[in-house]
């Protein structure tokens, strides 16, 4: 390639990524001339700043036409661009939470925690934007790594060494499968482009050997269940959550499984429906598959939660259950699925997160990370509390939160088209989660606790209130990001190869 | 011609919940009159409602309608149909409803000066409570309804299980399980009938599923499918109306919730379950609700038999009056389930009359628990003696609740027992029994506690003061009323159900 060809791509599409490797290097070289003794602390708010930026920059390709560079491997349409705003907010905040957890314990290499969060964003970003298998792959693999060393990165805490062990074991071995079954799908079309190899399919020759297609795309979904957590590809989800830093734990439990979506409805739905249609043999052979790993994952998620007492176990059981939740869609095949599964993710977004922001307050003032430590936090510090509570009844997916909305979506979509087993699941183990999440509910409001009042620190404070706000507002008036969406993004970009 | 005025109603506890929010945890006055005041509110939106309402129009009126929630696709040929609308109006049943759920809402925060602690948020979240009821009779879209449905949910699992008695936390939850697993059927059957129509408004929605089967059959809506949602949706109805054996949450709730929230539980909550019965059961389904009637009054029979004969055993009260809860709603089965013009009536009076008296018999149950420290019959036996206006007030419930002439259950019972005898004799033969039961389980609880010899820990208790006995009085005199003079109810219900008969619903 040519220096004047490589110059004649629009790179300008690439701002937000841009803006994010830009800070992440700046991130390390400061990091690495810093001396010593000097708090870290700066370090995050230059990331977050570096993420602000990106975000203004999506922000304003919003509306712009389906473009891509490196020969189509790398494409700008509205599908990526809407995940990507996704992982930009919640990464803003959770570098939020991280600004908090630095000033509660003394641990080192906070540096590498920064700009390691912005190398694992990096390849969310480019999960959603690639359109061949091989950036595809680098940009898992980024986030994979990335993720790795986060989980491990309390270097002496016995907890953070089995979360890391378990995750680069797990993850290697998840995706090795992924990479074999896009290996057969290589074998059999020759192509590593996404639209490439739609066109592929229908050829007779491919479509003699219809079961290998059927078997790639069986192990790439297994490979990609791992990512997202869904049963029985969830065990390590637990182990991992209990065992990271708890900011690293809400990044896994909602930017890292919200990249998996993104790259399982890219994949497949650029690869199987692109090309062939609504009646694609395939995907409808393989929609039982996916209805009882969907089945499984809710059932298993919702059940095993009930028995948690450690908090952060009890809420990787609750993110296992919502994958579980997001895969209905998926099942349904209909293209308001992209509507639903965003909206969903949204919502997901902040109300996991605020979750976790008060389950990190909590846990570290309290420190202990059983449920008890919530008791009696209504007369300890209301706000925060009544805060919690929205969370956990949007988590429910009770009235008037963006919960409820993401659920109601589901619902439609998958009743729409006809799946009632699989809908009638969701929503009797929606109900089996009420006693757990209500159990927290039980111990904030009825139970009493010890101890005086405590404060959030303005970090987590700032990102209570924002989920809090979110929650509520696309509880009550969700055509605000119904509408954002829907003027947008059109879906029909996913489908047109770019010339 | 759009007016607010419904959502002002539906909304107004907010400004009671502000305005608490605001106030410090530990002024127990202060509070419990910012409580009551804020109820006030809603009731004076009710009335005006009330009295605005023309019962001569068969239309929904005070109609809102606004676009809310669009989940339509850009790019999809077909993707323009899934909208909703925020859309509230109420129709001769549900002006009356709300009216009625206004004024109890109001007698129960009356009823709330017994609470003990936190009243704060025992008023918060009796206001929120509130809002949900309000809402439920106010929409007039299935996900508003089913929305508000759910708010009930939250805070009366919260106001059952802080507030309540010794056993609490357990009657919370399985308050909470068993009517969340009742409204997810009802919204799996909400989404399914979306999906299918694409419309969720009420008007629409009955247009849609009366035309003839054969029409209905090209679009995937089968006499199978029909019939299957109607079970679906009675089921929903059934724990929260609640119909046996889907009742046992119902008797936790009744003796373990404080007496005020009870008066709302007994009063409204189940009160829903009848109303979306009307409301979506017939309402939709009349066809397949007519061939089903009899399974429906056999149902009602049993829990009118069943709650009755259970009563006569209870050595509690606030139990013997859970019972009959049961017992009474089976009168509302029948009633809907005999399909003429008397059969409803009955059962809409039946809803009303009940949801008085049963606010009533529990308002009394606070009275004399925050005095004698039980419910207990036989600890309570010649309370006459030392309360005498509580006792006659007691006893007045009591004939109320057996159908005494003069009183609301009478008319109610009878009417029912009227529209049933038309159409299935022999069922509302065995039914009758019920009403001989329920007088002498009535009889028997009301009796032991008032008359024979007074125990003695009951003997230095003293009379309330007039301010106590006052809502007792609002209730009776609105029992009374009913009873002597029920043209105030039936003209308003009557061309309601008339249009409900006639198979066409109401039309906008």
């Amino acid at each position: 390639m040519t220096l004047d060809k490589l110059l004649s791509f629009d790179w300008g599409m690439m701002a937000p990524e841009f803006s994010i490797v830009i800070t992440a290097i700046l991130l390390s070289l400061i990091d690495l001339f810093m001396p010593n003794k000097v708090s870290r602390k700066p370090l995050a708010l230059l990331g977050l700043a570096g993420i602000i930026v990106a975000i203004v920059f999506a922000v304003l390709q919003v509306g712009d036409p389906v473009g891509s560079i490196l020969f189509d491997t790398y494409r700008f349409d509205s599908f990526a661009l809407a995940f990507k705003l996704l992982f930009l907010v919640a990464t803003a905040m959770i570098f939020l939470l991280a600004l908090d957890f630095e000033g509660e314990s003394k641990w080192a290499y906070r540096g590498e925690f920064y700009y390691l969060l912005m190398t694992a964003l990096l390849g969310a970003m480019m999960m959603a934007s690639s359109a061949d298998l091989i950036t595809l792959f680098v940009g898992l693999e980024l986030l994979s790594i990335s993720s790795y060393i986060l989980a491990g990165i309390r270097k002496r805490n016995f907890h953070s060494n089995e979360a890391a062990f378990k995750y680069v074991v797990n993850g290697g071995i998840a995706t090795a499968i992924t990479l074999f079954g896009m290996s057969y799908i290589y074998g059999l079309t020759g192509q590593t482009n996404l639209y490439a190899i739609s066109e592929m399919l229908v050829d007779p020759r491919v479509q003699e050997n219809s079961f290998l297609v059927i078997m790639a795309f069986v192990m790439m979904f297994v490979g990609l269940s791992f990512k997202i957590s869904a049963a029985p590809f969830h065990m390590w989800a637990p182990d991992v959550y209990q065992g990271s830093p708890t900011p690293v734990t809400t990044f896994l439990s909602v930017v890292s499984k919200m990249a998996g979506f993104t790259l399982i409805l890219r994949l497949f739905f650029v690869i199987f429906l692109g090309t062939q249609g609504w009646h694609n043999q395939i995907l409808l052979d393989a929609q039982p598959f996916i209805a009882f790993v969907a089945g499984a994952t809710m059932v298993i998620g919702n059940v095993v939660a009930l028995r948690q007492r450690n908090i952060k176990r009890m809420f990787a059981y609750s993110s296992i259950a919502h994958a579980g939740y997001v895969l209905v869609p998926f099942v349904s095949l209909s293209l308001i699925v992209f509507k639903t599964t965003w909206f969903y993710l949204l919502a997901y977004l902040l109300m996991n997160i605020g979750a976790f922001a008060v389950i990190q307050f909590v846990t570290s003032r309290e420190k202990s990370e059983d449920f008890t430590a919530f008791s009696g936090l209504n007369k300890r510090a209301p706000l925060t509390a009544f805060m919690m509570a929205i969370f956990i009844i949007s988590l429910a997916g009770l009235p008037f939160t963006a919960g409820f909305i993401g659920k109601f979506g589901i619902f439609m979509s998958s009743l729409g088209t006809g799946h009632y087993i699989l809908a009638s699941v969701m929503i009797a183990t929606t109900v089996v989660s009420y006693v757990y999440y209500f159990n927290v509910m039980v111990q904030i409001y009825f139970r009493k606790g010890a101890g005086n009042r405590i404060r959030p620190t303005a970090g987590l404070a700032v990102v209570m209130v924002i989920c809090t706000i979110g929650t509520l507002l696309f509880g009550i008036y969700p055509s605000l990001a119904l509408d954002f969406f829907q003027s947008g993004f059109d879906i029909n970009d996913l489908f047109t190869p770019s010339e | 011609m759009e007016s607010i005025l419904l959502s002002a109603l539906v909304f107004s506890p907010l400004v009671g919940i502000l305005v608490l929010a605001f106030m410090p945890n530990t002024e127990e006055r202060l509070l419990k009159t910012v409580g009551l005041l804020a109820t006030l509110l809603p009731l004076a939106f009710a009335i005006i409602t009330y009295v605005g309402f023309t019962p001569g129009n068969v239309n929904i009126q005070f109609v809102e309608q606004y676009r809310w929630i669009d989940f339509q696709i850009k790019g999809l040929p077909n993707g323009g149909d899934f909208t909703i609308n925020y859309d509230l109006g109420v129709n001769g049943l549900t002006v009356v409803l709300l009216l009625l759920t206004a004024i109890v809402s109001t007698l129960a925060a009356a009823a709330s000066v017994w609470i003990k602690e936190h009243w704060k948020g025992y008023f918060m979240l009796f206001l929120l409570l509130e809002i949900g009821m309000l809402g439920v009779f106010a929409s007039q879209n299935l996900l508003l309804f089913f929305i508000f449905f759910e708010i009930t949910l939250i805070p009366t699992f919260f106001l059952i299980g802080k507030w309540g008695y010794i056993d609490k936390e357990k009657a919370a939850y399985s308050f909470l399980v068993y009517n969340g697993l009742g409204s997810a059927i009802l919204l799996i059957v909400f989404i399914i009938l979306y999906m299918k129509t694409g419309t969720m408004n009420y008007t629409g929605l009955s247009s849609f599923l009366h035309q003839p089967p054969e029409v209905l059959e090209q679009m995937y809506i089968g006499d199978e499918f029909r019939f299957g949602l109607l079970i679906a949706l009675l089921v929903a109805l059934g724990v929260k109306l609640p119909i046996v054996p889907l009742h046992t949450w119902m008797l936790k709730v009744h003796v373990q919730a404080p007496p005020s929230i009870v008066m709302i539980h007994s009063g409204i909550l189940l009160k829903i379950g009848a109303y979306g019965v009307y409301q979506f059961g017939i309402g939709f389904f009349p066809e397949e609700f007519r061939q089903i009637a009899f399974w429906i009054a056999l149902l009602g029979v049993i829990n009118l038999l069943y709650g009755a004969f259970i009563a006569f055993v209870q050595v509690d009260f606030k139990r013997v009056l859970a019972y009959s809860s049961v017992s009474h709603m089976g009168i509302v089965l029948i009633g809907l389930a005999s399909l003429n013009g008397a059969g409803m009536q009955g059962a809409m009076f039946q809803v009303v009359s009940h949801g008085l008296i049963s606010a009533l018999l529990f308002f009394l149950v606070g009275l004399i628990y925050e005095r004698t420290g039980t419910s207990l019959i036989t600890h309570l036996g010649g309370m006459a003696k030392v309360m005498p206006i509580t006792a006659g007030f007691l006893l007045v419930g009591g004939l109320a609740s057996l159908g005494l002439p003069g009183m609301s259950g009478f008319v109610s019972e009878f009417m029912a027992f009227l529209g049933l005898f038309k159409e299935m004799p022999v069922l509302a033969a065995v039914g009758t029994l019920g009403i001989i039961l329920t007088a002498v389980y009535i009889l028997r609880a009301v009796l032991g506690m008032t008359f024979g010899e007074t125990k003695e820990s009951l003997l230095q208790l003293k009379e309330p003061r007039f301010v106590e006995w006052l809502p007792a009085l609002i209730l009776t005199a609105l029992i009374v009323l009913i009873g002597v003079y029920p043209a105030v109810l039936s003209d308003i219900l009557q061309l309601t159900i008339n249009a409900m008969m006639a198979g066409k619903g109401a039309v906008v």
